[in-house]
Formats: structure tokens, C-alpha cells, sequence
């Protein structure tokens, strides 16, 4: 019997198959279908403070907005008791799907202030959460943000969530770190318990016609496994921390490759979107059938079989194997007649 | 103990007549909107009546509406009740005499106020009351919050022993909408107060199959009369019952009242009588004379009808020498007004039975004041107090205005005061959008809660929707604070200006006193500030020995995140100055109330406002204040001395807060006014104004087509007229086909401009080196100010195109005419104006606006300045207001004096023909008018014939000369809101439609009722929320387009300009050209939708695209040409209806509170739009070629 079980954030798993932090659990249906489907987590869609902090200025000021002003129309809108303006609509339906499926719910958030990181972070925890993915998504435009700034920053908020909250605690990074080791272990030494590799940006788009920067967000393809895998076979022989590979998985093959170089998880949203929540258990069998084809009796056997430091050639993973990689790319260009030699 | 809150009185009213009550029907009006405001937002909050259910609450299309469901619940045994105003109330009349006359128990509670007549008013004075004493209610005056409060419940409970219905009433905003701390009645309090059996009875009357009974019959001469008499015994029941009710309460509550209240020592020898809050004044004032050594007494009537004459007997001290009876009201034409009638009435009638209470009858005097909440002050008793002394004093005076015409006016020291040293006064002058009085509120609130003072907030706003001042009086003080004034002159103990170039227009340290303090929002600081003062300012900042402090509250709003908000700020530093409070507890307070007021809608709000409190201290200084005043500024005259005379000397006073001082001699009789006066006010409203890129510009004219100010302005012109331009003035190569001249210029009147910015978000010439920049951009206005203001009047200066010189068919040539709708004061970036401004473009020349209550109104006809303008030559809209519900009548009226004026004219013409010349008069008469080429040949024509005529003096020849002008087409368009066509006027607007006559209507939808504050109308579309509808509407729109098209001979179109500007454009251009009826309805972006008013235009695309506006025009005159007369002229839906909504707090705030419901009537909102959309296309796909039909079979 092949064992699909892994250990991810000091919680045993039955298969590295997580839902990842995406539209797909904002539905309590949907996150059962997942569950039935044979995914061993959910990551809930993330918290993001800034939004909460919007929403809340954007309802006062409108509210507000033209009142006091004419003597017939003091104001514009009737009162309300409540609003559910803040982190409770999300906190309760953590509960709500940590009461309705039996497989571990990761909390996912994304803060803006210290005080709304750790504010957020310990509500998720009280409604149950079985760990907290911590999204830094952050875009530096300030020309006199240093990188040491920048990363101190983080390292600290990590550490302050760390001691104000229990369950175990992931960073989901994004590629973009000078120095992604060190950084990385910085993280881990102020106390993640995992890193999530990359998070996928919404990256902005210009339309010619209207001259104006679009929103898009593009869904993954197998492409995009190439960056978290190389960096996730770099990272998880120096980390005591468990990495999740993230972007670009999209069938058995991705998931065995992101084991190999040594992820305990991978998260995957873009391939169940597309296709439906029963793709997991499409995946997860054809996984079985190659594990059982090529003699795998574990996940754990391969786990980091490939990562960095076990394969023969270090180098491929480096520098290398990039200069190799564009000469094979000169190879294929079709240069007009005249460039090219006799 | 009882429990101590500071309301107002709407709110004080409310909260017992929600108690005591079963079904509320309900209509907004001002100044009484906020009663069924709180009823609605209870009903929705689930929140139980005394009897432990909830009221059910029922918004209804009119007043006349609601006292008809008021009828109908009545009848059937429920405890009802409605709140109204003013021309509400008479709209309620006919049913008050059935309610009455059929003896059934209720209580209006009326919010009393002025009833329009040479102009509306929606201030507060009897008028509305008087109207309505006829009706057999029993009348019930409040003078305070307190009284109101308690009134409410004290009516009730009389209403159901005596079962006379009553009118519970206070004065419009002074009561209604001052705030005051008052004790709060219990709910044990109500439950005593009504008797459940009396319930019992009243529903044991009701009408019930199973026990049935016949109300409302038709009587004859033989028993009418008899039945009538047969009620005689209730009224004469009901004063003692009254009483009784009031006895009983001051048994509960500690507070005693009478039907007539006596103050004054029992050998007083002058006595005032009157009801209302200036009862308290007269009462206030007579304890500070009488404490001085005079002998002067008042008269409060509670209870106005029934009016008893032995309760009146025996209130008045038997000393009494001379009576003053003061009416807030006139009846033109009377013996007197109605107060003083019944009392001299009752004095004749009282000394008759021999209960009177003197051997000699008392001289008596009766006198107007307080008309439309004019202030009534202390120093006017005093006044009148004097006139009693006199031998033979002046009656039916008026009191508080020169009037200089027929000299009924009382003088008076307009400087006295009775100001308590004890009690703190302060004033405070704010913009509108600064929260200034938002922030008032909270302070009162704090003060009147948190502290053992007595507290009183009221507070003065100006007459416009953007850029407008608001003036805090806040009082308070150990005891009651009874003083329904406003802060006299010279009486301030604090005054706070929050806005810096206010010093330069208004005179806003008249209200300081001696050693006061002056509290300045700068961005000067206390080193810098002296020098940016006016003269005058720092004159009486050194004369008065003002302690003057300055915080520089802009930048700390903006450090806080606060934008324009420096409300707490400000607050702060009043605090912090006034000493009412210990500092560090009054930033406690002021925080826990920042809690209070801002904790539901989410902690970051709170954060942010917390910041700008913790921030205030540090920046506020106190200046040290020179010797003398050295200032090289002057304050600004508030018009300019080339505006007219009329402008100068009449409107000038009001725009700067004098208008009080304006005497009865300089107002029109008849309540006529010029037009064209906005252009004389320049407000300077707006931080930032356009700025044309004349590179960029491709000329297409969509800024100046959206402009809802009328500030953005084309011309196309001769390049001659550039010889002598200023030299910023910008020009370039006209690029339009067929107009007459080569120069093209944009240009703003960037005093005027409000900043809305829908020009540069309509602007599609994108700046190709910098995308952010387009043809126009926002930029600074002060260092722009002088330089554009220059060029504004050079470019008025170059002659307007000739409107029959170009084809109008296009929206860049539509925007080569002048505006003549100009610089209102509507909202910033207002969705209604551009289509009025259009209107006034296309076809203002010939126009004559018959315009309904609403905002449109407001911005178009509310004193000191208005909009309507005028051509070149004088020619331009005229424009009027008759009612709210009465608009389409009032414009097909002046259709039908157009048809038979122009006909009669004809027939004149045809009669005269030799007179006049055979082919003149032949042209005349046979004329096409259908172009403006061809109205000014009529001009011309008509001109002719004057000049033939005028020497002739026969009758036919003179009327034809006094009809003559009816020769040149005239157009009526009758314009008004969504509330006015769905609502209140509906019934006479599908009259109208149906009349077949040329009017064309103007239906600026917005939605809501925007102009009291946005309440729900048929309009307001499913799943969004407004006031009466505080749940979220739960039914569609009403489909008032499909309504008129269903005549088949009506001119119908749907337009948003945002979506589709070149649609709009036919359509009012076809509406106007239709020989019949039109109706046009335009989707108006507005405030009261929660949005970016900047991003109202987008709005009204996603609306389109969304299938929730669907644009289209029904042509009836393609029916005879076998076309189908309806065209969709969007397309199919292209986005999800929440892509839209969602973007408006209106549909937001639902989903914010009750998400399930939200989505519900989302869900139900896109079925909606789906439903209406195939119905249309199927409409649109119909076979009217009939011809072909036939020939098919």
C-alpha cells in the first residue's frame, strides 16, 4: 500500500495536496467537494487587512459624506444598528468551515499594521484554525525602503505573531528577496514553521486602447512550477522548517516533482478552478500509479530526494544551468538569411 | 430619577409616539422627516411598542396618502399615528374632518411650519396649524424639546378618553431640530399614561365583518346639520379631560402643565399670550424684567383647541391692564390673526359669563413674528413689553423686521439681552463638509450626558447643497438651558471660525464678547497668522480683548488620514480651551464617543479619529495679539459693485448672513424675482478647478456637456477678437464643420467651479507622453485665480454663436450655446444639473419651466442667488414653482395658456391681415418654427408687425400687441424629481401625459427623494436601501417609462448622459420637436447613492451595461410611418448587476449588515433587469409595417 501521508506544519496529512489560499474556500460546499475530492487541507482565502481598513473608511465616508450641510437633508442614509465591517465575518466563517469538513483549516492573512497582524492573527486562532499561513504581500515602491529595512520588518512581525499566537505559523514569501536563504532563515528563526513558495501576484496589465493599467490575474500553467521548485530544492536542505510549494501545479507529475525537491505540500488553486474539484482526486490516483509503477512506497521516501544538496549535480539548480539553458534557447531562434553564417 | 438624554425633538417625539402606537403611516417633509425616519429605522430594527410588537411602518406616495392609510388603519381599530409639516398637513385635511367628524382617537405630530406662498419656506412658523384649526382636531403646542417630548404622550393619552384625533405640534427646527437635554419619559411612564380599556374601545369601534356597522354615509338636508351638533358634548369634554391627562403625568413625571400657563406675578399689569417655543423666550424674559421691578406676565397656550375660555379666564391675573397677542403666523385680509381673535373672543365671552377675572376688559394688541423661524429674541419681548406701557399701542404690529412699508413694526434694542452668566455660549462657524456641526452634536451630547449642565445645541445652515456654512449655537450651563434663540450679538463666550477664508466674507466675531475667546483653524501659525487677519478682525480681536488661539487643522487632518474632516480636531480644541470639562476626562469622553458614533462602522475609523485627537494638543497655540491692528486686508464686499442694484442691496445682506437687516420695502410684493443672479456670487468654493490642455483637446465638448456648474464654456469665434485677449488666454484652430469663426477656446470661471472633477473623468484626450493627463486636469485654484478670472470675463466678452447659425445635432455643437442655467448651488459634481443645463442650452430662449418641489427647486429657485439665466439679448427661461405635487398641472396649465393665447393671437392676426399686410400676416401664420433658424425669422416677423401695429389703437390691435409674442413658439418643460413623477405627482402627471398637449417633461431620477434626505420612492430600485426603506427596498423600480409608452401617443425616452451623451442629446431634441406629450427619464448620479460624485458618469455606464438602465427613446410619431416607435439604444447586458451596484454604499450597506438579505434581493434585483430586458427586446423586435401585413394577407 503506497502511503501518500505527509507531516506539514507539525500536522500529519493524509496526502501533500492542500487547497490553497483562493476563491475555492469561500464557499462551505465547495471546501466539502475539496474534502470529498481527497484534499488533505484547506488554506482559507486570505484576510487582508487593507481591505477591512478601506471598507471601513470608504462606508464611514460615505455615510457621512453631504451631511450637515443643507438644513433639509441633514443626512443621507438611515442608521443601521451593525455593520459587519472588520475581521468577524471572516473569523466566523473559519468556524463555520472548520465545523463542516474533518480536514485541517489553515487561516491565511495579510496585514498591514503590527497591530492588525496580531489583532487578526489571534481572532483566527480563537475560531479555531488549525495553523495560519501569514500572506506578505507587499509591493515596495518607496525608493528609500532599504532591503535591510524591509526584511528586518518582516523578520520582526513574524516574531511578534509568533509570540502572541500558538497554532503553527507558515510565510507565504514571494520571489523577490535579494537574498532568499538568509532571509529565509530568518523567517524560520523567529519562528515560521514553514514557508509557502511564491505567492502569485495580481500583476497589472495596460490596455493600448484605453491607455489605462488594467488588474489581471492570470491563472497558473505547469510553466510556473520551475521558480518555487528550484527554489524549494535550494531552501529545504537548509531550513528546519517545512517549505509548500505553491503556482504552477497542475497534475501528478508537478506534485511528485515539488516532493522530490523537497516539499512537504504543494498548494494548488488554479487547476481545480479550471477544472473542478475532482481533478484532486484524478491527481491523487495518478500520483498512486506512478508511485506504484516506479516503487515508491512513501511520500516521505522521495521528499527532498531531489532537492539541492541529493542531486548529483548541484549546479544544475544554480547558475549553470541558466547559461545552458539560453544556449539552447540560441539554438532554436530562426535568424533571418542574412545574419547567418555559411 | 429619571433618565437624562440630549435630543431634539423629532427624536424626542418620536420615541413616544413609536411607543404608543400600532401602524405609522409615513411621507418625508421637511422639517418632520426625521420622525418617520427614526419610526422606519426602529420598525426595521425590530425594536417593540408598549404593547410588545412592533409597529408596522408604511411609507405612503403623499400626505394625502398618509392620512388616507391613516383613515383606513383607524377605521379598523389600530392605534396610528403620521408626522407632517407645513403643505403636508393641508394635503391631510379632508381626511382631518372625516377623522374627526367620526370622533376617532389619534395624534399627527407636527413639526410646524411655514406654508408656501409668495415663496416656500421650509422654516418653521403656525401657518401650517392655523390652516388646519378648522378641522374639528384638537390642537396640542409644545415650546421645548422637553414639552414636545412630553406632549406626545400627554396628546395621546387625551386623544383616547375624549376620542377628539389631535394635532400635536412644536415649532419646525427651532424645536424640532434643537437639541436639548431632557428627561427621558420611561416606558413605565407610557403604560401608565395609556389606558389599555380606552384602547379596548377604540378597537371595539372599529369596523368588523363580524360585527358590522356603516361609516361615512351621505346626509341630507333634514339630519346634517343635527348630527353635526351632536359632537358638541366631546369638545366640551375634552379641555378638563386635557387636564386631567396632564395632572396625572405631572404625578409621574414631576412635571406640570396646563391648557393655559400662567407666569408672571399675580399683579402683573402687562400680559403677552402666544404658544410655541417663543412662549419660553417671553416667559425667560419677563423673569429678567420682573427681577428688575417690572410687573409683566405670560400666557402659554398648550392647548389651542378646544379653545377654553374658562381655563383662560382663570390663568389671567385679575391685575391685567394691557395684552399683547402674538401670532407666528398671517392671515391677510382678517380682523386679526387667529389668536388674537380667540382671545378677544374669549375676553368678551369670559367677562359675558362672569368668570373673568377683572372688572375692566384689558386693552388688547395682537402682532406677528417669527415668521419662517425668524428669530424672536429676548430683546423683541422686551420690545412689546414697552409697546403695552404705552396708551394706545400699536395693533396688529409686527415685531423682529423694519418694516419700513406700512410701518407695523415695533422698535426695538436689538442689544438687549437677558444672557445668563452662568451658562457658556459658543459659536461656531463651519463648512458644511467639514463636520463641524456633526462634531456640535457629539459635544452637546457629551456635555448634556456627561456633565450636571443643561445643554442646548441649534444649529443655522446656508440655503445651498455645496460650499455651505453652517453656524453652531451651543449653550450651556447649570439648569435648563430655555432659551430658543440663537446667540446674540456681542453674547459669545467662545467663538471657533473653522474655516480661514470665512474671516474674509463674513463678520464672524460679531457674536464675540468682551474677553471671549477665538478659536482659528490656520494654516498660519500664531507667529505667522496676525498678518493674514482682515482688519476689521484683528480691530475687534484688540477692542474686545479676545483670547485668540490658532491650529493649523488641516494639517493634522491630513497627517491623520482625516482628508477634509477636521470636525475632531476642532472639537478637541474646544474642549481643551473651554474648560467645560478636565482635559484628560474630556478626551475620554470625547474618545468614548468617537467609539460610540464611528464603532459600528469599523475600528479603523475609530483609530483614525482617535489619532486626530491625540494629535490636536500640540498644535494648538494661543497667539499673542498686538497692539494694534496693521492689516492691509480688507474684508470683501460679498457681491461685486458692478452686480445690479437689486443684487447689491438686497442679496448682497443675505449672502453675507445680514439678511435679517433687509426692510420690508426692498423685497418684491409678489414674490418675482430677476433671473441671471448666481453670476454676481462668486463663492470660491474650490481648492481646485480644470485647467484646459489646449495641445491635448480634440474638441468634442464632453467636459462642458457634463458640467454640472455650467463653469466649463466653448466658444468658436473670429481670431479678430484675440487682438486685445489677456495673455494667458488660451486659443486654438477650431475644428468645427459648418460654424462660423476659426479660434476655439475652452475656459473655466474658476470662481464658481465647485471642483467636482466630472470634467477630467469624462475627458477621453489622454495626454500621450503622460497618461494621468488629459485635455483637462485639476490643478490649484488660488495662484490661478486672478489670471483665469481675467480670462472668464474676456471670453463672456466674445459675442455667443448664434443658436440658428449651427446645427445643434451634435454634443460638441450642442455645447457652442450658452448656458442659461449657471453656477447653482447644488452638490458638487450633481448628476441632475447637466440635463437642466442642456434643457436651458437647446431650447432656453423659448422656455417656461414649471418646476416641482425638490431638489431642482432648491439649486434652481433658493434665495439669495439663482441659476436661470439669460442670452445675449435678454431672452432665457422663466421658471416656477408652484407645489410638490402639483407640477405637471401647474405646466400644463401654461401650456393651455400658450395654445389658446397663440391661437387667439392667430385669430387676431387673420382678422387684422389688412393692418398688418397680407404677406406678413400670411407668413406669420403659416410659419415653420421647428428650427431655431426659423423661430428667429418669426422674431422678425413679429418684431414687423409690432412696428405696422403701433400706431394703431383699436381694442383688436392692442390685444394682438399684448399676445403677439405668443406668436414665437414656446416651450414648456415640467421638471422635477423621481419622488414628484412616481410619487406625490404621479396621478396628475398621467393626466397630463394623457392630455395629448406639447409639454415635455423632465424627470431627473434619482432614485430617492434627494432633497429631505433621501428617502425610498417608487423609483428606488430593489435590494437598495434608503430611508423608509431601511431593510433594503424589497420590490423592483416601478416602470414609469413603460407606464407613459402604454398611451401610444406619448414621447418616451430613458437616457443616462454618462452612458450614452449623444442619445441624451436626441432625446431632448426629439421630446422638444414631438407635437404631443414627452417624457424624458434620466438616470441622476447623487449624493444620496453613496458614491464618488466624480465617478457619477461611470456609474451611469455600468448602470447601462449592466441592463439596470436601459437606454431607449418611443417615438409615437413612427407609427404612422409602419415603424416600431420603440428602440433600445443599449445593448444587451454585458456585466452582473452587483458590478454596478456594488459600487454605491446604497446597495453596499446592506450587504455590510444583513448579507444574507443583500444577496436575496440582489438575486431578485438581476431577475429583475433580466425580466425587463426580454420584455423589451421582444418590444423593440414588433412588426408595425401594417402596410406590408396587408398586403401579405
Amino acid at each position: 500500500m503506497t502511503d501518500l501521508s505527509t507531516n506539514y506544519l507539525g500536522i500529519k496529512l493524509k496526502n501533500p495536496l492542500v487547497a490553497s489560499a483562493s476563491p475555492l474556500s469561500k464557499n462551505i460546499e465547495m471546501a466539502k467537494a475539496l474534502e470529498d475530492a481527497g484534499i488533505a487541507a484547506i488554506v482559507m482565502y486570505s484576510l487582508f487587512e487593507e481591505q477591512i481598513t478601506h471598507e471601513s473608511n470608504a462606508l464611514d465616508y460615505f455615510l457621512t459624506r453631504g451631511n450637515e450641510s443643507y438644513a433639509e437633508a441633514l443626512t443621507y442614509f438611515p442608521m443601521f444598528k451593525d455593520y459587519n465591517i472588520g475581521p468577524e465575518k471572516y473569523v466566523r466563517f473559519i468556524a463555520d468551515i472548520k465545523a463542516s469538513v474533518n480536514i485541517p483549516v489553515i487561516g491565511s492573512l495579510n496585514g498591514v499594521s503590527s497591530g492588525g497582524w496580531i489583532d487578526y492573527a489571534r481572532k483566527i486562532e480563537e475560531a479555531g484554525a488549525d495553523a495560519l499561513e501569514l500572506n506578505i504581500y507587499y509591493i515596495p515602491t518607496a525608493g528609500d525602503l532599504t532591503t535591510n529595512e524591509l526584511e528586518d520588518a518582516q523578520v520582526e512581525l513574524v516574531a511578534d505573531i509568533r509570540s502572541q499566537v500558538k497554532i503553527p505559523l507558515a510565510v507565504k514569501l514571494s520571489p523577490f528577496y535579494s537574498a532568499l536563504p538568509n532571509f529565509a532563515g530568518r523567517l524560520v528563526a523567529a519562528g515560521a514553521n514553514g514557508l509557502v513558495l511564491f505567492n502569485r501576484f495580481y500583476q497589472p496589465d495596460i490596455d493600448v486602447q484605453t491607455l489605462e493599467v488594467v488588474p489581471s490575474l492570470e491563472l497558473s500553467n505547469s510553466y510556473d512550477l520551475r521558480l518555487p521548485l528550484r527554489w524549494v530544492a535550494i531552501l529545504s536542505d537548509q531550513l528546519k522548517a517545512d517549505l509548500a510549494l505553491t503556482s504552477g501545479v497542475h497534475n501528478e507529475e508537478d506534485v511528485l516533482k515539488a516532493m522530490m525537491a523537497g516539499a512537504k505540500v504543494v498548494e494548488i488553486a488554479s487547476e481545480l478552478i479550471l477544472n473542478g474539484p475532482a481533478r484532486a482526486t484524478e491527481i491523487l490516483t495518478a500520483m498512486e500509479a506512478w508511485m506504484v509503477e516506479y516503487e515508491y512506497q512513501s511520500i516521505t521516501q522521495m521528499q527532498g530526494s531531489m532537492s539541492h544538496r541529493s542531486v548529483a549535480e548541484p549546479a544544475a539548480f544554480e547558475r549553470a544551468n541558466y547559461m545552458k539553458a539560453l544556449q539552447s534557447f540560441d539554438r532554436r531562434i530562426n535568424y533571418p538569411k542574412a545574419l547567418q553564417g555559411d | 430619577m429619571s433618565n437624562k438624554i440630549t435630543i431634539d425633538a423629532n427624536e424626542a417625539v418620536a420615541r413616544v409616539a413609536y411607543r404608543v402606537n400600532e401602524v405609522i403611516a409615513i411621507y418625508p417633509i421637511t422639517p418632520s422627516s426625521g420622525m418617520g425616519e427614526f419610526a422606519d429605522a426602529w420598525s426595521a430594527q425590530d425594536l417593540k411598542n408598549i404593547w410588545g410588537t412592533v409597529p408596522l411602518v408604511a411609507e405612503m406616495q403623499s400626505e394625502g396618502g398618509a392620512a388616507g392609510a391613516v383613515h383606513g388603519a383607524l377605521q379598523t381599530g389600530s392605534l396610528t399615528t403620521t408626522f407632517t409639516a407645513s403643505q403636508g398637513l393641508l394635503l391631510m385635511i379632508p381626511n382631518m374632518f372625516k377623522i374627526a367628524g367620526e370622533l376617532t382617537p389619534t395624534v399627527f405630530h407636527v413639526s410646524a411650519r411655514s406654508i408656501a406662498t409668495h415663496a416656500l419656506s421650509i422654516f418653521g412658523d403656525h401657518s401650517d396649524i392655523m390652516a388646519a384649526r378648522s378641522t374639528g382636531w384638537s390642537f396640542l403646542g409644545a415650546r421645548s424639546v422637553q414639552e414636545a417630548h412630553d406632549f406626545a404622550l400627554i396628546a395621546t393619552a387625551a386623544s383616547l378618553k375624549s376620542r377628539l384625533p389631535f394635532v400635536h405640534f412644536f415649532d419646525g427646527f427651532r424645536t424640532s431640530h434643537e437639541i436639548n437635554k431632557i428627561s427621558e419619559l420611561s416606558e413605565a411612564d407610557m403604560v401608565a399614561m395609556i389606558d389599555d380599556d380606552l384602547v379596548y374601545a377604540h378597537r371595539s369601534r372599529a369596523l368588523s365583518p363580524d360585527h358590522p356597522v356603516l361609516r361615512g354615509t351621505a346626509q341630507n338636508p333634514d339630519v346634517f346639520f343635527q348630527a353635526r351638533e351632536a359632537v358638541n358634548q366631546y369638545y366640551d369634554d375634552c379641555p378638563q379631560i386635557v387636564q386631567d391627562a396632564m395632572d396625572k403625568f405631572a404625578e409621574l413625571s414631576g412635571r406640570r402643565y396646563h391648557l393655559f400657563d400662567y407666569y408672571g406675578p399675580q399683579d402683573a399689569d402687562r400680559v403677552i399670550i402666544l404658544m410655541g417655543s417663543g412662549a419660553e423666550t417671553v416667559e425667560e424674559t419677563a423673569k429678567f424684567l420682573n427681577h428688575k421691578g417690572e410687573k409683566v406676565g405670560v400666557i402659554t397656550i398648550h392647548l389651542f383647541r378646544p379653545f377654553s375660555v374658562k381655563h383662560l379666564m382663570a390663568a389671567l391675573p385679575a391685575s391685567v391692564k394691557s395684552i399683547a397677542v402674538l401670532d407666528r403666523t398671517k392671515e391677510p385680509g382678517a380682523t386679526g390673526e387667529p389668536l388674537l381673535g380667540d382671545v378677544i373672543s374669549a375676553l368678551f365671552e369670559g367677562k359675558a359669563l362672569g368668570i373673568a377675572p377683572f372688572e375692566q376688559l384689558p386693552v388688547v394688541i395682537g402682532g406677528r413674528y417669527g415668521l419662517s423661524s425668524k428669530e424672536f429674541t429676548p430683546a423683541m419681548v422686551k420690545g412689546v413689553f414697552d409697546e403695552l406701557k404705552k396708551d394706545t399701542p400699536k395693533n396688529h404690529f409686527t415685531i423682529g423686521i423694519n418694516d419700513d412699508l406700512t410701518f407695523t413694526s415695533l422698535m426695538y434694542d436689538a442689544l438687549f439681552s437677558i444672557a445668563d452668566p452662568r451658562t457658556t455660549r459658543c459659536v461656531f462657524f463651519g463648512l458644511g463638509a467639514d463636520g463641524t456641526v456633526g462634531a456640535n452634536k457629539n459635544s452637546i451630547k457629551i456635555i448634556g450626558e456627561e456633565t450636571e449642565n443643561g445643554a442646548q445645541g441649534y444649529f443655522v445652515y446656508d440655503s445651498k447643497k455645496s460650499g455651505s456654512v453652517t453656524i453652531s449655537h451651543l449653550r450651556f450651563g447649570p439648569g435648563d438651558i430655555r432659551a430658543p434663540y440663537q446667540i446674540g450679538i456681542g453674547e459669545a463666550n467662545f467663538v471657533a471660525c473653522h474655516q480661514f477664508n470665512f474671516l474674509e466674507r463674513l463678520d464672524v466675531l460679531k457674536y464675540a464678547e468682551e474677553n471671549a475667546v477665538f478659536l482659528l483653524n490656520s494654516i498660519y501659525g500664531p507667529d505667522e497668522v496676525w498678518k493674514h487677519l482682515p482688519e476689521e478682525v484683528q480691530e475687534v480681536i484688540i477692542a474686545r480683548n479676545l483670547r485668540f488661539y490658532v491650529i493649523d487643522a488641516y494639517e493634522v487632518a491630513q497627517k491623520t488620514g482625516m482628508g477634509g474632516r477636521v470636525n475632531t480636531i476642532m472639537q478637541t480644541c474646544f474642549f481643551a480651551i473651554s474648560g467645560v470639562l478636565p482635559r484628560d476626562e474630556a478626551i475620554e469622553q470625547i474618545k468614548y464617543s468617537i467609539k460610540k458614533t464611528y464603532g459600528k462602522r469599523g475600528e479603523a475609523v475609530v483609530e483614525q479619529n482617535f489619532a486626530a485627537v491625540d494629535h490636536t494638543l500640540a498644535n494648538l497655540h494661543q497667539v499673542k495679539v498686538p497692539l494694534v491692528a496693521s492689516s492691509e486686508i480688507q474684508r470683501r464686499e460679498s457681491v461685486s459693485d458692478k452686480a445690479p442694484a437689486f443684487v447689491r442691496n438686497v442679496l448682497g445682506p443675505m449672502l453675507a448672513f445680514e439678511g435679517d437687516d433687509v426692510p420690508v420695502s426692498a423685497l418684491p410684493h409678489d414674490g418675482t424675482f430677476p433671473t441671471a443672479t448666481s453670476q454676481y456670487e462668486k463663492r470660491n468654493i474650490s481648492l481646485e478647478i480644470p485647467v484646459w490642455d489646449e495641445d491635448i483637446c480634440i474638441q468634442c465638448g464632453k467636459c462642458a456637456f457634463v458640467c454640472p456648474h455650467a463653469v466649463i464654456r466653448m466658444k468658436v469665434y473670429d481670431k479678430s477678437y484675440l487682438s486685445d485677449a489677456p495673455e494667458t488666454f488660451k486659443a486654438i484652430e477650431a475644428k468645427f464643420k459648418g460654424v462660423p469663426g476659426t479660434k476655439f477656446t475652452i475656459q473655466v470661471a474658476p470662481e464658481d467651479c465647485t471642483g467636482c472633477g466630472l470634467c477630467v473623468e469624462v475627458c477621453p484626450a489622454k495626454n500621450k507622453s503622460k497618461v494621468g493627463l488629459k485635455a483637462i486636469n485639476m490643478a490649484p485654484q488660488p495662484p490661478l485665480r486672478e489670471s483665469e478670472s481675467r480670462n472668464w470675463d474676456y471670453f463672456l466678452s466674445i459675442p455667443d454663436i448664434e443658436r440658428a447659425d449651427i446645427e445643434t445635432n451634435t454634443v460638441k455643437n450642442s455645447q457652442l450655446l450658452r448656458p442659461l442655467f449657471e453656477f447653482s448651488g447644488a452638490c458638487a459634481g450633481c448628476g441632475e444639473t447637466p440635463y437642466v443645463k442642456l434643457l436651458s442650452q437647446l431650447f432656453g430662449d423659448r422656455t417656461i419651466v414649471a418646476n416641482a418641489t425638490g431638489c431642482s427647486s432648491i439649486y434652481g429657485g433658493n434665495l439669495p442667488t439663482t441659476p436661470w439665466a439669460v442670452d445675449s439679448v435678454g431672452r432665457g427661461p422663466a421658471w416656477s414653482n408652484s407645489l410638490f405635487e402639483d407640477n405637471a398641472e401647474f405646466g400644463l396649465g401654461m401650456r393651455l395658456t400658450v395654445d389658446r393665447q397663440t391661437e387667439f393671437a392667430n385669430e387676431l392676426v387673420r382678422k387684422l391681415a389688412d393692418s398688418i399686410g397680407s404677406d406678413l400676416a400670411e407668413e406669420i401664420l403659416g410659419a415653420d418654427q421647428s428650427t431655431d433658424a426659423g423661430i428667429n425669422l418669426q422674431r422678425d416677423r413679429v418684431k414687423e408687425l409690432k412696428q405696422r401695429l403701433a400706431s394703431d389703437s383699436s381694442r383688436d390691435v392692442k390685444q394682438l400687441l399684448s399676445l403677439a409674442d405668443f406668436l414665437v413658439k414656446k416651450t414648456i418643460w415640467i421638471v422635477g424629481g423621481d419622488g414628484w413623477a412616481y410619487d406625490i405627482g404621479y396621478g396628475g402627471l398621467d393626466h397630463v401625459l394623457a392630455s395629448g398637449r406639447n409639454i415635455n417633461v423632465l424627470v431627473l431620477d434619482t432614485e430617492v427623494y434627494s432633497n429631505t434626505g433621501g428617502q425610498a420612492s417608487k423609483a428606488t430600485p430593489r435590494a437598495a436601501v434608503a430611508k423608509f426603506a431601511a431593510n433594503g427596498k424589497p420590490l423592483p423600480k416601478k416602470d414609469l417609462g413603460m407606464i407613459a409608452m402604454a398611451y401610444g401617443y406619448v414621447y418616451v425616452a430613458k437616457v443616462a448622459m454618462g452612458a450614452n451623451d449623444a442619445q441624451t442629446l436626441k432625446a431632448f431634441k426629439e421630446a422638444e420637436a414631438f407635437d404631443g406629450p414627452s417624457l424624458i427619464i434620466a438616470y441622476s448620479h447623487c449624493i444620496a447613492h453613496g458614491i464618488d460624485m466624480r465617478k457619477g458618469l461611470e456609474q451611469q455606464k455600468l448602470a447601462v451595461q449592466s441592463g439596470v438602465w436601459p437606454l431607449y427613446r418611443y417615438n409615437p410619431d413612427f407609427i404612422a410611418l409602419n415603424r416600431n416607435p420603440f428602440n433600445i439604444d443599449s445593448r444587451d447586458p454585458s456585466i452582473p448587476v452587483e458590478d454596478y451596484a456594488y459600487n454605491e454604499t446604497r446597495y453596499r450597506m446592506l450587504l455590510q449588515s444583513d448579507e444574507t438579505r443583500a444577496e436575496k434581493l440582489m438575486d431578485e434585483a438581476r431577475g429583475d433587469v433580466s425580466k425587463r430586458w426580454e420584455l423589451y427586446k421582444q418590444m423593440a423586435a414588433m412588426d408595425y409595417n401594417t402596410a406590408k401585413k396587408n398586403e401579405e394577407e
